[in-house]
Protein backbone atom coordinates (compact mmCIF):
# COMPACT_ATOMS: atom_id res chain seq x y z
CA UNK A 1 0.00 0.00 0.00
CA UNK A 2 2.78 2.39 0.96
CA UNK A 3 4.62 1.58 -2.26
CA UNK A 4 1.43 2.00 -4.29
CA UNK A 5 1.06 5.49 -2.85
CA UNK A 6 4.60 6.29 -3.96
CA UNK A 7 3.99 5.04 -7.50
CA UNK A 8 2.62 8.32 -8.93
CA UNK A 9 5.71 10.11 -7.68
CA UNK A 10 7.98 7.43 -9.11
CA UNK A 11 6.27 7.69 -12.49
CA UNK A 12 6.55 11.48 -12.38
CA UNK A 13 10.28 11.35 -11.60
CA UNK A 14 10.87 8.70 -14.27
CA UNK A 15 8.97 10.70 -16.89
CA UNK A 16 10.82 13.85 -15.92
CA UNK A 17 14.19 12.15 -16.28
CA UNK A 18 13.35 10.60 -19.65
CA UNK A 19 11.75 13.74 -21.08
CA UNK A 20 8.26 12.30 -21.23
CA UNK A 21 6.56 15.25 -19.58
CA UNK A 22 6.10 16.97 -22.91
CA UNK A 23 7.14 20.39 -24.12
CA UNK A 24 6.23 22.13 -20.88
CA UNK A 25 7.43 19.72 -18.19
CA UNK A 26 7.07 22.13 -15.27
CA UNK A 27 3.44 22.74 -16.07
CA UNK A 28 2.89 19.01 -16.52
CA UNK A 29 4.39 18.34 -13.08
CA UNK A 30 2.11 20.94 -11.53
CA UNK A 31 -0.90 19.38 -13.14
CA UNK A 32 0.02 15.84 -12.13
CA UNK A 33 0.84 16.61 -8.50
CA UNK A 34 -2.39 18.59 -8.31
CA UNK A 35 -4.47 15.73 -9.67
CA UNK A 36 -2.82 13.26 -7.30
CA UNK A 37 -3.37 15.59 -4.35
CA UNK A 38 -7.10 15.60 -5.04
CA UNK A 39 -7.12 11.87 -5.67
CA UNK A 40 -5.44 11.09 -2.34
CA UNK A 41 -7.65 13.56 -0.54
CA UNK A 42 -10.73 11.86 -1.94
CA UNK A 43 -9.34 8.43 -1.06
CA UNK A 44 -8.68 9.59 2.52
CA UNK A 45 -12.25 10.82 2.85
CA UNK A 46 -13.60 7.58 1.37
CA UNK A 47 -12.03 5.36 4.04
CA UNK A 48 -14.66 5.75 6.72
CA UNK A 49 -17.74 5.48 4.46
CA UNK A 50 -16.18 2.46 2.77
CA UNK A 51 -15.44 0.86 6.12
CA UNK A 52 -18.99 1.35 7.27
CA UNK A 53 -20.35 0.06 4.03
CA UNK A 54 -18.25 -3.07 3.93
CA UNK A 55 -17.60 -3.66 7.59
CA UNK A 56 -13.95 -4.07 6.69
CA UNK A 57 -12.50 -2.33 9.69
CA UNK A 58 -8.90 -2.92 8.76
CA UNK A 59 -9.33 -0.10 6.24
CA UNK A 60 -9.23 2.39 9.08
CA UNK A 61 -5.57 1.64 9.51
CA UNK A 62 -4.82 3.17 6.13
CA UNK A 63 -6.57 6.44 6.72
CA UNK A 64 -3.69 8.24 8.34
CA UNK A 65 -1.25 7.08 5.70
CA UNK A 66 -3.54 8.26 2.90
CA UNK A 67 -3.99 11.56 4.67
CA UNK A 68 -0.27 12.04 5.01
CA UNK A 69 0.27 11.14 1.37
CA UNK A 70 -2.34 13.75 0.49
CA UNK A 71 -0.28 16.27 2.39
CA UNK A 72 2.90 15.06 0.71
CA UNK A 73 1.46 15.47 -2.80
CA UNK A 74 -0.05 18.86 -1.98
CA UNK A 75 3.34 19.95 -0.64
CA UNK A 76 5.01 18.71 -3.84
CA UNK A 77 2.38 20.55 -5.86
CA UNK A 78 3.11 23.74 -3.93
CA UNK A 79 6.87 23.32 -4.18
CA UNK A 80 6.74 22.67 -7.93
CA UNK A 81 4.92 25.94 -8.34
CA UNK A 82 6.88 27.98 -5.80
CA UNK A 83 10.31 26.41 -6.16
CA UNK A 84 10.49 25.52 -9.83
CA UNK A 85 7.85 27.45 -11.78
CA UNK A 86 8.28 30.75 -9.97
CA UNK A 87 11.80 29.90 -8.82
CA UNK A 88 11.30 31.01 -5.19
CA UNK A 89 10.15 34.46 -6.20
CA UNK A 90 8.29 35.56 -3.08
CA UNK A 91 7.09 38.74 -4.75
CA UNK A 92 5.61 36.85 -7.66
CA UNK A 93 3.78 34.24 -5.59
CA UNK A 94 2.66 36.91 -3.14
CA UNK A 95 1.03 38.78 -6.00
CA UNK A 96 -0.52 35.59 -7.32
CA UNK A 97 -1.87 34.54 -3.92
CA UNK A 98 -3.47 37.91 -3.31
CA UNK A 99 -4.74 38.61 -6.81
CA UNK A 100 -5.68 35.32 -8.37
CA UNK A 101 -8.67 33.77 -6.63
CA UNK A 102 -7.89 30.20 -7.69
CA UNK A 103 -4.42 30.50 -6.20
CA UNK A 104 -5.76 32.18 -3.04
CA UNK A 105 -8.11 29.27 -2.46
CA UNK A 106 -5.52 26.64 -3.33
CA UNK A 107 -2.92 28.16 -1.05
CA UNK A 108 -5.41 28.51 1.81
CA UNK A 109 -6.35 24.85 1.46
CA UNK A 110 -2.68 23.91 1.61
CA UNK A 111 -2.27 25.94 4.81
CA UNK A 112 -5.31 24.21 6.32
CA UNK A 113 -3.70 20.82 5.82
CA UNK A 114 -0.56 21.74 7.76
CA UNK A 115 -2.07 21.49 11.28
CA UNK A 116 -3.74 18.24 10.27
CA UNK A 117 -0.44 16.69 9.21
CA UNK A 118 1.22 18.04 12.34
CA UNK A 119 -1.36 16.42 14.63
CA UNK A 120 -1.48 13.08 12.88
CA UNK A 121 0.63 11.13 15.36
CA UNK A 122 -1.02 8.75 17.81
CA UNK A 123 0.32 10.86 20.66
CA UNK A 124 -1.35 13.97 19.28
CA UNK A 125 -4.60 12.10 18.75
CA UNK A 126 -4.55 11.07 22.40
CA UNK A 127 -3.55 14.47 23.62
CA UNK A 128 -6.20 16.41 21.73
CA UNK A 129 -8.99 13.98 22.50
CA UNK A 130 -12.30 15.23 21.21
CA UNK A 131 -10.76 18.41 19.84
CA UNK A 132 -8.80 16.25 17.38
CA UNK A 133 -12.01 15.34 15.62
CA UNK A 134 -13.09 18.95 15.38
CA UNK A 135 -9.70 20.04 14.11
CA UNK A 136 -9.56 17.31 11.50
CA UNK A 137 -12.96 18.34 10.21
CA UNK A 138 -10.87 20.95 8.39
CA UNK A 139 -10.13 18.31 5.81
CA UNK A 140 -13.62 18.86 4.40
CA UNK A 141 -12.95 22.57 4.06
CA UNK A 142 -9.60 21.82 2.39
CA UNK A 143 -11.31 19.37 0.03
CA UNK A 144 -13.89 21.96 -0.99
CA UNK A 145 -11.07 24.45 -1.45
CA UNK A 146 -9.16 21.98 -3.60
CA UNK A 147 -12.16 21.46 -5.86
CA UNK A 148 -12.77 25.21 -6.17
CA UNK A 149 -9.06 25.70 -6.95
CA UNK A 150 -9.33 23.13 -9.75
CA UNK A 151 -12.62 24.43 -11.15
CA UNK A 152 -11.32 27.99 -11.26
CA UNK A 153 -8.01 26.92 -12.76
CA UNK A 154 -9.36 25.30 -15.91
CA UNK A 155 -10.16 27.62 -18.80
CA UNK A 156 -13.06 25.68 -20.22
CA UNK A 157 -14.22 22.10 -20.05
CA UNK A 158 -15.38 21.17 -16.58
CA UNK A 159 -15.51 17.40 -17.04
CA UNK A 160 -12.53 16.43 -14.87
CA UNK A 161 -13.12 18.91 -12.02
CA UNK A 162 -16.79 17.94 -12.10
CA UNK A 163 -15.92 14.27 -11.56
CA UNK A 164 -13.94 15.12 -8.44
CA UNK A 165 -16.68 17.45 -7.23
CA UNK A 166 -19.27 14.74 -7.71
CA UNK A 167 -17.31 12.16 -5.73
CA UNK A 168 -16.67 14.66 -2.96
CA UNK A 169 -20.34 15.63 -2.87
CA UNK A 170 -21.23 11.95 -2.56
CA UNK A 171 -18.80 11.49 0.32
CA UNK A 172 -20.12 14.58 2.08
CA UNK A 173 -23.63 13.28 1.65
CA UNK A 174 -22.72 9.97 3.26
CA UNK A 175 -21.29 11.76 6.26
CA UNK A 176 -23.63 14.65 6.82
CA UNK A 177 -26.89 13.89 5.06
CA UNK A 178 -30.17 13.49 6.94
CA UNK A 179 -30.06 10.29 8.90
CA UNK A 180 -31.99 7.93 6.57
CA UNK A 181 -29.48 8.55 3.78
CA UNK A 182 -26.46 8.30 5.99
CA UNK A 183 -24.41 5.18 6.32
CA UNK A 184 -24.42 3.53 9.73
CA UNK A 185 -21.64 1.75 11.32
CA UNK A 186 -21.48 -1.73 9.84
CA UNK A 187 -20.28 -3.59 12.88
CA UNK A 188 -19.27 -2.68 16.38
CA UNK A 189 -15.55 -2.35 16.64
CA UNK A 190 -13.38 -3.52 19.48
CA UNK A 191 -12.72 -0.67 21.87
CA UNK A 192 -8.97 -1.11 21.78
CA UNK A 193 -8.66 -0.67 18.06
CA UNK A 194 -10.80 2.41 18.15
CA UNK A 195 -8.56 4.12 20.64
CA UNK A 196 -5.39 3.28 18.84
CA UNK A 197 -6.36 3.97 15.31
CA UNK A 198 -9.38 6.17 15.24
CA UNK A 199 -10.31 9.22 17.23
CA UNK A 200 -13.69 9.25 18.98
CA UNK A 201 -16.67 8.75 16.66
CA UNK A 202 -18.39 11.70 15.10
CA UNK A 203 -21.01 13.27 17.27
CA UNK A 204 -23.44 15.34 15.31
CA UNK A 205 -24.00 18.85 16.55
CA UNK A 206 -20.30 19.29 17.35
CA UNK A 207 -17.76 21.55 15.76
CA UNK A 208 -17.78 20.00 12.33
CA UNK A 209 -21.41 20.47 11.54
CA UNK A 210 -21.34 24.03 12.79
CA UNK A 211 -18.26 24.62 10.71
CA UNK A 212 -19.90 23.43 7.53
CA UNK A 213 -23.16 25.19 8.32
CA UNK A 214 -25.14 22.03 7.88
CA UNK A 215 -28.14 21.64 10.13
CA UNK A 216 -27.64 18.67 12.40
CA UNK A 217 -30.39 16.19 12.20
CA UNK A 218 -31.08 14.90 15.70
CA UNK B 1 6.78 28.13 -54.36
CA UNK B 2 9.33 30.85 -53.95
CA UNK B 3 10.52 31.26 -50.40
CA UNK B 4 11.64 34.78 -49.79
CA UNK B 5 12.59 36.80 -46.74
CA UNK B 6 10.22 39.68 -46.02
CA UNK B 7 11.71 43.17 -46.34
CA UNK B 8 10.01 44.58 -43.26
CA UNK B 9 11.39 42.17 -40.66
CA UNK B 10 15.16 42.32 -40.78
CA UNK B 11 16.76 39.06 -39.77
CA UNK B 12 18.87 41.00 -37.30
CA UNK B 13 15.68 41.67 -35.36
CA UNK B 14 15.04 38.02 -34.77
CA UNK B 15 18.52 36.52 -34.79
CA UNK B 16 21.65 37.59 -32.93
CA UNK B 17 24.33 38.91 -35.21
CA UNK B 18 26.66 36.06 -34.43
CA UNK B 19 24.02 33.47 -35.21
CA UNK B 20 23.12 35.45 -38.31
CA UNK B 21 26.70 35.42 -39.54
CA UNK B 22 27.11 31.79 -38.57
CA UNK B 23 24.14 31.01 -40.70
CA UNK B 24 25.68 32.75 -43.68
CA UNK B 25 28.78 30.65 -43.19
CA UNK B 26 26.54 27.64 -42.90
CA UNK B 27 24.72 28.50 -46.12
CA UNK B 28 27.98 28.94 -47.94
CA UNK B 29 29.19 25.63 -46.61
CA UNK B 30 25.96 23.91 -47.41
CA UNK B 31 25.96 25.44 -50.84
CA UNK B 32 29.44 24.12 -51.50
CA UNK B 33 28.40 20.68 -50.42
CA UNK B 34 25.20 20.98 -52.46
CA UNK B 35 23.58 19.08 -49.65
CA UNK B 36 20.82 21.55 -48.95
CA UNK B 37 19.73 21.48 -52.56
CA UNK B 38 19.41 17.73 -52.40
CA UNK B 39 17.31 17.59 -49.25
CA UNK B 40 15.50 20.92 -49.06
CA UNK B 41 13.25 20.02 -46.16
CA UNK B 42 16.01 18.73 -43.94
CA UNK B 43 18.16 21.63 -45.07
CA UNK B 44 15.59 24.17 -44.01
CA UNK B 45 15.27 22.50 -40.67
CA UNK B 46 19.00 22.59 -40.12
CA UNK B 47 19.13 26.18 -41.28
CA UNK B 48 16.50 27.18 -38.80
CA UNK B 49 18.33 25.43 -36.00
CA UNK B 50 21.65 26.93 -37.03
CA UNK B 51 20.00 30.34 -37.05
CA UNK B 52 19.02 29.93 -33.43
CA UNK B 53 22.46 30.83 -32.15
CA UNK B 54 22.52 32.36 -28.67
CA UNK B 55 20.70 31.28 -25.56
CA UNK B 56 18.69 33.42 -23.17
CA UNK B 57 18.04 36.94 -24.27
CA UNK B 58 19.05 39.78 -22.00
CA UNK B 59 16.43 42.46 -21.94
CA UNK B 60 14.42 43.46 -24.99
CA UNK B 61 15.44 42.07 -28.33
CA UNK B 62 17.94 39.53 -29.48
CA UNK B 63 18.30 35.80 -29.42
CA UNK B 64 15.09 34.00 -30.17
CA UNK B 65 15.92 30.42 -30.86
CA UNK B 66 13.25 28.68 -32.93
CA UNK B 67 11.31 26.17 -30.86
CA UNK B 68 11.86 22.59 -32.10
CA UNK B 69 9.35 21.35 -34.67
CA UNK B 70 8.22 18.54 -32.36
CA UNK B 71 7.34 20.95 -29.56
CA UNK B 72 5.45 23.30 -31.87
CA UNK B 73 3.45 20.39 -33.24
CA UNK B 74 2.89 18.54 -29.95
CA UNK B 75 2.12 21.29 -27.48
CA UNK B 76 -0.64 23.69 -28.34
CA UNK B 77 -4.26 24.63 -27.85
CA UNK B 78 -6.77 23.69 -30.49
CA UNK B 79 -9.95 22.96 -28.56
CA UNK B 80 -11.65 21.61 -31.67
CA UNK B 81 -9.55 18.51 -31.02
CA UNK B 82 -9.67 18.51 -27.20
CA UNK B 83 -8.57 20.68 -24.30
CA UNK B 84 -5.29 18.82 -23.60
CA UNK B 85 -2.05 20.22 -24.98
CA UNK B 86 -1.31 16.98 -26.85
CA UNK B 87 -4.88 16.41 -28.04
CA UNK B 88 -4.41 18.35 -31.30
CA UNK B 89 -1.42 16.21 -32.30
CA UNK B 90 -3.31 13.07 -31.31
CA UNK B 91 -6.62 13.74 -33.05
CA UNK B 92 -5.98 16.18 -35.89
CA UNK B 93 -4.74 13.49 -38.26
CA UNK B 94 -8.31 12.60 -39.24
CA UNK B 95 -9.08 16.11 -40.49
CA UNK B 96 -9.47 16.27 -44.27
CA UNK B 97 -8.06 19.56 -45.54
CA UNK B 98 -8.38 19.04 -49.27
CA UNK B 99 -10.48 20.22 -50.98
CA UNK B 100 -10.77 23.42 -48.98
CA UNK B 101 -12.77 26.53 -49.65
CA UNK B 102 -12.82 29.92 -47.96
CA UNK B 103 -15.89 32.11 -48.07
CA UNK B 104 -15.20 35.81 -48.39
CA UNK B 105 -18.20 37.82 -47.26
CA UNK B 106 -19.42 41.12 -45.90
CA UNK B 107 -18.14 44.55 -46.83
CA UNK B 108 -16.22 43.58 -49.98
CA UNK B 109 -16.89 44.24 -53.63
CA UNK B 110 -15.97 40.69 -54.54
CA UNK B 111 -17.74 38.34 -52.16
CA UNK B 112 -17.21 34.75 -53.23
CA UNK B 113 -16.27 31.30 -52.10
CA UNK B 114 -12.73 30.60 -53.19
CA UNK B 115 -10.91 27.34 -53.61
CA UNK B 116 -7.81 27.44 -51.47
CA UNK B 117 -5.54 27.15 -54.52
CA UNK B 118 -7.19 30.20 -56.09
CA UNK B 119 -6.87 32.11 -52.86
CA UNK B 120 -3.15 31.41 -52.63
CA UNK B 121 -2.41 31.93 -56.32
CA UNK B 122 0.03 34.75 -56.89
CA UNK B 123 1.00 35.07 -53.23
CA UNK B 124 4.70 34.89 -52.45
CA UNK B 125 5.33 32.52 -49.56
CA UNK B 126 7.93 33.85 -47.13
CA UNK B 127 9.49 32.42 -44.02
CA UNK B 128 8.94 34.59 -40.96
CA UNK B 129 10.22 33.71 -37.53
CA UNK B 130 7.59 35.00 -35.11
CA UNK B 131 7.35 34.97 -31.35
CA UNK B 132 4.14 33.36 -30.19
CA UNK B 133 2.80 34.13 -26.72
CA UNK B 134 -0.07 32.18 -25.20
CA UNK B 135 -2.34 33.90 -22.67
CA UNK B 136 -1.57 30.94 -20.36
CA UNK B 137 1.97 32.20 -19.87
CA UNK B 138 4.05 30.09 -22.26
CA UNK B 139 5.69 31.11 -25.50
CA UNK B 140 7.45 29.75 -28.56
CA UNK B 141 9.46 31.00 -31.50
CA UNK B 142 7.96 29.72 -34.72
CA UNK B 143 9.32 29.73 -38.28
CA UNK B 144 6.07 30.13 -40.20
CA UNK B 145 5.63 30.18 -43.95
CA UNK B 146 3.03 32.45 -45.43
CA UNK B 147 2.34 36.05 -46.40
CA UNK B 148 0.79 39.26 -45.13
CA UNK B 149 -2.97 39.09 -44.71
CA UNK B 150 -3.24 42.53 -46.33
CA UNK B 151 -2.17 41.02 -49.66
CA UNK B 152 -5.28 38.86 -49.49
CA UNK B 153 -7.69 41.45 -48.17
CA UNK B 154 -6.87 44.11 -50.75
CA UNK B 155 -7.69 41.58 -53.46
CA UNK B 156 -11.29 41.33 -52.19
CA UNK B 157 -11.67 45.11 -52.55
CA UNK B 158 -13.06 46.10 -49.13
CA UNK B 159 -15.72 48.80 -49.13
CA UNK B 160 -15.34 51.98 -47.10
CA UNK B 161 -17.61 50.47 -44.47
CA UNK B 162 -15.18 47.65 -43.67
CA UNK B 163 -13.93 48.40 -40.14
CA UNK B 164 -13.33 44.90 -38.79
CA UNK B 165 -12.40 41.47 -40.07
CA UNK B 166 -13.88 38.27 -38.70
CA UNK B 167 -12.29 34.83 -39.11
CA UNK B 168 -14.32 31.68 -38.70
CA UNK B 169 -12.76 28.29 -38.06
CA UNK B 170 -14.07 25.08 -39.62
CA UNK B 171 -17.02 23.42 -37.89
CA UNK B 172 -16.89 19.69 -38.62
CA UNK B 173 -17.66 17.62 -35.50
CA UNK B 174 -17.23 14.35 -37.42
CA UNK B 175 -13.51 15.06 -37.74
CA UNK B 176 -13.06 17.42 -34.80
CA UNK B 177 -13.87 15.48 -31.62
CA UNK B 178 -13.68 18.55 -29.39
CA UNK B 179 -16.65 20.01 -31.24
CA UNK B 180 -18.78 17.12 -30.00
CA UNK B 181 -18.46 18.65 -26.53
CA UNK B 182 -19.66 22.07 -25.51
CA UNK B 183 -16.43 23.39 -23.99
CA UNK B 184 -16.82 26.42 -26.26
CA UNK B 185 -19.60 27.65 -28.51
CA UNK B 186 -18.73 26.47 -32.03
CA UNK B 187 -17.56 27.47 -34.54
CA UNK B 188 -14.56 29.37 -33.21
CA UNK B 189 -14.63 33.01 -34.25
CA UNK B 190 -11.89 35.60 -33.96
CA UNK B 191 -11.49 39.07 -35.32
CA UNK B 192 -9.31 42.12 -35.76
CA UNK B 193 -9.76 45.80 -36.35
CA UNK B 194 -9.19 46.63 -40.00
CA UNK B 195 -5.92 48.46 -39.40
CA UNK B 196 -4.63 45.49 -37.38
CA UNK B 197 -5.61 43.09 -40.14
CA UNK B 198 -3.93 45.30 -42.75
CA UNK B 199 -0.69 45.58 -40.73
CA UNK B 200 2.13 43.84 -42.63
CA UNK B 201 3.05 41.73 -39.59
CA UNK B 202 -0.38 40.07 -39.56
CA UNK B 203 0.19 36.86 -41.39
CA UNK B 204 -1.70 34.22 -43.32
CA UNK B 205 0.12 30.99 -42.49
CA UNK B 206 0.29 27.99 -44.78
CA UNK B 207 3.48 26.29 -43.61
CA UNK B 208 5.81 25.59 -40.71
CA UNK B 209 9.57 24.98 -40.88
CA UNK B 210 9.28 24.93 -44.66
CA UNK B 211 6.76 22.08 -44.63
CA UNK B 212 3.03 22.24 -45.19
CA UNK B 213 1.19 23.39 -42.08
CA UNK B 214 0.38 20.33 -39.92
CA UNK B 215 -3.31 19.78 -39.16
CA UNK B 216 -2.83 20.33 -35.42
CA UNK B 217 -1.42 23.80 -36.06
CA UNK B 218 -4.35 24.97 -38.16
CA UNK B 219 -4.00 23.46 -41.65
CA UNK B 220 -4.48 24.31 -44.36
CA UNK B 221 -4.67 28.04 -43.67
CA UNK B 222 -4.52 30.04 -40.43
CA UNK B 223 -3.84 33.52 -39.16
CA UNK B 224 -0.98 34.60 -36.88
CA UNK B 225 -0.90 37.97 -35.17
CA UNK B 226 2.42 37.94 -33.32
CA UNK B 227 1.80 40.88 -30.96
CA UNK B 228 -1.41 39.39 -29.58
CA UNK B 229 -2.10 36.40 -27.35
CA UNK B 230 -2.36 33.21 -29.34
CA UNK B 231 -6.12 32.80 -29.09
CA UNK B 232 -6.54 35.78 -31.45
CA UNK B 233 -4.99 33.75 -34.26
CA UNK B 234 -7.72 31.58 -35.75
CA UNK B 235 -6.90 28.21 -37.30
CA UNK B 236 -8.32 26.25 -40.25
CA UNK B 237 -10.13 29.31 -41.60
CA UNK B 238 -13.25 28.74 -43.71
CA UNK B 239 -14.70 32.24 -43.72
CA UNK B 240 -13.31 35.76 -43.80
CA UNK B 241 -15.97 38.40 -43.27
CA UNK B 242 -15.40 42.14 -43.37
CA UNK B 243 -17.70 44.03 -41.08
CA UNK B 244 -18.71 47.49 -40.08
CA UNK B 245 -19.13 46.55 -36.42
CA UNK B 246 -16.85 44.67 -34.05
CA UNK B 247 -17.41 40.92 -34.40
CA UNK B 248 -18.40 38.83 -31.38
CA UNK B 249 -15.33 36.70 -30.83
CA UNK B 250 -15.34 33.34 -29.06
CA UNK B 251 -13.22 33.79 -25.92
CA UNK B 252 -14.27 37.39 -25.47
CA UNK B 253 -17.90 36.29 -25.47
CA UNK B 254 -17.15 33.30 -23.23
CA UNK B 255 -15.42 35.32 -20.49
CA UNK B 256 -15.10 39.03 -21.27
CA UNK B 257 -13.12 39.83 -18.12
CA UNK B 258 -10.43 37.27 -18.94
CA UNK B 259 -10.12 37.71 -22.68
CA UNK B 260 -10.30 41.14 -24.22
CA UNK B 261 -11.13 41.76 -27.86
CA UNK B 262 -7.72 43.33 -28.43
CA UNK B 263 -5.70 40.85 -26.35
CA UNK B 264 -2.42 42.63 -27.04
CA UNK B 265 0.46 41.04 -25.16
CA UNK B 266 1.01 43.35 -22.21
CA UNK B 267 3.05 42.52 -19.08
CA UNK B 268 1.41 45.34 -17.13
CA UNK B 269 -2.16 44.24 -17.63
CA UNK B 270 -2.89 41.07 -15.70
CA UNK B 271 -5.81 39.02 -16.78
CA UNK B 272 -7.98 37.77 -13.93
CA UNK B 273 -6.64 34.28 -14.39
CA UNK B 274 -2.97 34.82 -15.08
CA UNK B 275 -0.25 37.29 -14.29
CA UNK B 276 1.15 38.33 -17.65
CA UNK B 277 4.41 39.77 -16.31
CA UNK B 278 6.48 36.73 -17.21
CA UNK B 279 6.35 33.77 -19.52
CA UNK B 280 7.99 30.40 -19.91
CA UNK B 281 9.59 29.98 -23.28
CA UNK B 282 9.09 26.33 -24.20
CA UNK B 283 12.42 24.58 -23.73
CA UNK B 284 13.73 27.04 -21.14
CA UNK B 285 13.87 26.54 -17.38
CA UNK B 286 13.57 30.09 -16.11
CA UNK B 287 10.64 32.35 -16.81
CA UNK B 288 11.51 35.40 -18.85
CA UNK B 289 9.95 38.85 -18.68
CA UNK B 290 7.10 39.37 -21.11
CA UNK B 291 7.50 42.29 -23.50
CA UNK B 292 4.85 44.85 -24.39
CA UNK B 293 3.25 43.88 -27.72
CA UNK B 294 5.36 40.70 -27.48
CA UNK B 295 8.39 42.78 -28.48
CA UNK B 296 6.78 44.16 -31.67
CA UNK B 297 6.03 47.57 -30.16
CA UNK B 298 8.19 49.46 -32.67
CA UNK B 299 6.01 48.21 -35.47
CA UNK B 300 2.55 48.17 -33.90
CA UNK B 301 2.36 50.56 -30.92
CA UNK B 302 1.16 53.37 -33.23
CA UNK B 303 -2.02 51.41 -33.93
CA UNK B 304 -3.10 52.00 -30.35
CA UNK B 305 -2.11 55.61 -29.85
CA UNK B 306 -4.51 57.40 -27.53
CA UNK B 307 -6.08 54.17 -26.36
CA UNK B 308 -6.13 53.08 -22.72
CA UNK B 309 -4.59 49.64 -22.94
CA UNK B 310 -5.88 48.81 -19.46
CA UNK B 311 -9.43 49.44 -20.54
CA UNK B 312 -9.11 48.01 -24.03
CA UNK B 313 -7.09 44.97 -23.07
Amino acid sequence: MFLACLAPLAVLVADALTGRLGANPINAAELRTGIWSLTFLTATLAVTPLRRLTGWNALAGYRRMLGLFTFAYVTLHFLTWFGIDEFFSLGEIGRDITRRPYITVGFASFLLLIPLAATSSAAMVRRLGKRWKTLHGLIYVAALGGIVHFVWEVKAGMATPARYALVLAGLLLLRFAPRPLRLRRAAPRPQKQKQLIEPPPLEPNRGLTTLLKIEPNV
Amino acid sequence: MLIRRPPDIPSSEITPERGYLDRRAFIAMAGAAAAVAAVPVLGRDLLARAAGGGSARAGGSGADKPTPYDDITHYNNYYEFGTGKTDPARYAGQLVTSPWTVEVAGEVRKPATYHLEDLLRGQTIEERIYRHRCVEGWSMVIPWNGFSLRNLITRFEPTSRAKFVEFTTLYRPSQMPGQRTDVLPWPYVEGLRMDEAMHPLTMVVTGLYGRPLPNQDGAPIRIHVPWKYGFKSGKSIVRIRLMETQPATTWNTYAPSWYGFYANVNPDVDTVRWSQATERRIGEFFRRPTLLFNGYGDQVASLYEGMDLRKDY
